[in-house]
């Protein structure tokens, strides 16, 4: 059997993080290839659930990017959705999912280098911490 | 800030009082528990002539429902009522005003100091008649008495917080003192202008219960440590959660959880032939209905941090699921991130509803 490989369900908002990846891609920037991307409108639109969601799914990891503080396409909502995110780490505490598996982070559709640095990142952390245990009744 | 003396116990000046609203035509109706003589159950009723006020219990240790959540949408009807209520149902609809699901315009709100509510099982099988003289002595002695709810004897939040009138009960009073109302806002003075009773301008001295709130405190302690030790972490989470049966009883009876459709009921959780064919080829079986789970970490994250504690959600659970003492908890935890008090004021913005520019530079 194949060596253990992480799965790490990336959410980009359109605007920056989606486009910062495409940068990465046209640039020709190596990056592991272990992410799965979800194209979302806004960082805004990320319900703390479609993280718990996709754990429970199987995914190792989950990271979420939207734009900087400041520059989000509609205004506020990065601002509205790092409050979520806030309020989200506490609980994924003590339910006993370790810190490092779900991840945020702002990057801009002018930051493609960051873009590989940010998912190298996570994809190593997720693979010290190993296979994610699951979010599911014994049935 | 003004005060009524009434030479009468409390629970009988607040009958008066609750009375002289409804004959006076200062309110259109009275929201309080009530105690059906023949059958001797408790309900919270809804009260327009005081010819039925003989029946009312105002001060019960009962909760049915959580008066704040019913409150709130007779709020909009437009009537004036005059609502009896424990402090956590108090902040409950002051929660739900906020959500714009009423209004505090047409309403009197009464409030009292408590000493915690029965569980619902012992209001309904009888035995809490047999336990109610016991509770009242403890109550009395600003003790935490045994049999009430969990959530009861761990809140830290038993003084009302500005209701129009409010009364201290059992354990808050001083000896020899008899009902003594007290007066915040105008849409008080002005309701109580003909009332009966001895006036002054005396302000309610929290010290009174200083002992229970120590005890309080450590009780509060006792359950937290508690709910670390047994619901925390994916075991404790599965072990916990895991008996749910998926009634979501728990949402229906909780104040805050005021989605007219909610996300887990709607269509975003219809599973479909796929789903489940894909999920059972990976792990072979499935349990039904899916995401019990799932539905308690979605409340968590939606709604946590405007918890009351008033322990509907527990006393409702056909499981035994300490559905209330979780929330408390991880609900401190968020509320605290923003220094929220659910409840607390009306002018305090839900957290998630609003955004400073400059916070949480941790994240990202």
């Amino acid at each position: 059997m194949s060596e253990w490989q992480p799965r790490i369900l990336a959410i980009l908002c359109n605007w920056c993080s989606y486009a910062g990846a495409d940068l990465a891609g046209v640039s020709r920037i190596q990056y592991p290839p272990n992410i799965r991307v979800v194209r979302v409108p806004c960082s805004g639109r990320v319900d703390p659930l479609f993280i718990l969601k996709s754990l429970q799914a199987g995914f190792d990891g989950v990271l979420v990017s939207g734009c900087h503080p400041g520059d989000c396409h509609y205004i506020s909502g990065n601002y509205v959705a790092r409050r979520r995110f806030a309020i989200l780490k506490p609980l994924l505490e003590f339910v006993g999912i370790e810190p490092d598996r779900v991840q945020f982070s702002w990057i801009s559709a002018g930051e493609g280098e960051r873009f590989a640095t940010v998912v190298t990142k996570v994809v190593e952390d997720v693979r010290k911490l190993g296979p994610s245990k699951r979010i599911v009744k014994k049935a | 800030m003004s005060s009524i003396s009434i030479d009468k116990s409390v629970a009988m000046g607040l009958k008066d009082l609750l009375g002289y609203l409804l004959d006076s035509d200062k309110v259109d109706s009275v929201l309080t528990m009530r105690r059906i003589p023949e059958t001797g159950a408790w309900d919270l009723a809804l009260i327009t002539d005081s010819g039925n006020l003989g029946e009312a219990e105002p001060l019960a240790p009962v909760m049915t429902v959580n008066a704040g959540k019913e409150l709130s949408s007779l709020s909009l009807s437009g009537k004036r009522i005059a609502a009896v209520l424990k402090p956590c149902e108090l902040r409950a609809l002051i929660e739900r005003v906020k959500r714009e699901q009423g209004s505090l315009q047409n309403l009197l709100t009464i409030s009292h100091t408590c000493s915690g509510v029965f569980p619902l099982e012992q209001a309904a099988d009888g035995s809490m008649n047999e336990l109610l003289p016991k509770y009242e002595k403890v109550a009395s002695m600003g003790e935490v008495p045994s049999s009430v709810r969990d959530t009861c004897k761990a809140c830290q939040h038993f003084i009302p917080v500005h209701p129009d009138i409010m009364l201290a009960s059992a354990g808050a009073q001083r000896p020899g003192e008899g009902c003594v109302l007290y007066l915040e806002g105008g849409k008080a003075e002005e309701a109580l202008r003909e009332f009966r009773g001895v006036r002054d301008d005396r302000v309610f001295d929290p010290s009174s219960l200083d002992r229970t709130a120590a005890a309080r405190k450590k009780e509060r302690d006792r359950l937290f440590a508690r709910v670390e030790n047994d619901c925390s972490g994916l075991d404790g989470l599965l072990n916990v959660f895991g008996k749910c049966v998926g009634c979501h009883g728990c949402s229906r009876v909780c104040p805050i959880c005021y989605c007219a459709l909610c996300d887990f009921e709607s269509m975003n959780f219809d599973y479909n032939l796929p789903y489940f064919e894909e999920h059972l080829s990976r792990r072979g079986a499935l349990r039904l209905p899916p995401d019990t789970v799932m539905f308690h970490l979605g409340r968590l994250t939606h709604m946590s941090f405007s918890c009351v504690g008033c322990g509907m959600c527990s006393d409702v659970c056909p499981v035994g699921i300490p559905v209330a003492a979780v929330f408390s908890r991880t609900g401190e935890r968020t509320a605290s991130l923003f220094d929220y008090v659910p409840g607390r004021s009306l002018t305090e913005e839900i957290p998630v509803m609003v955004f400073k520019e400059e916070e949480f530079s941790e994240l990202g």
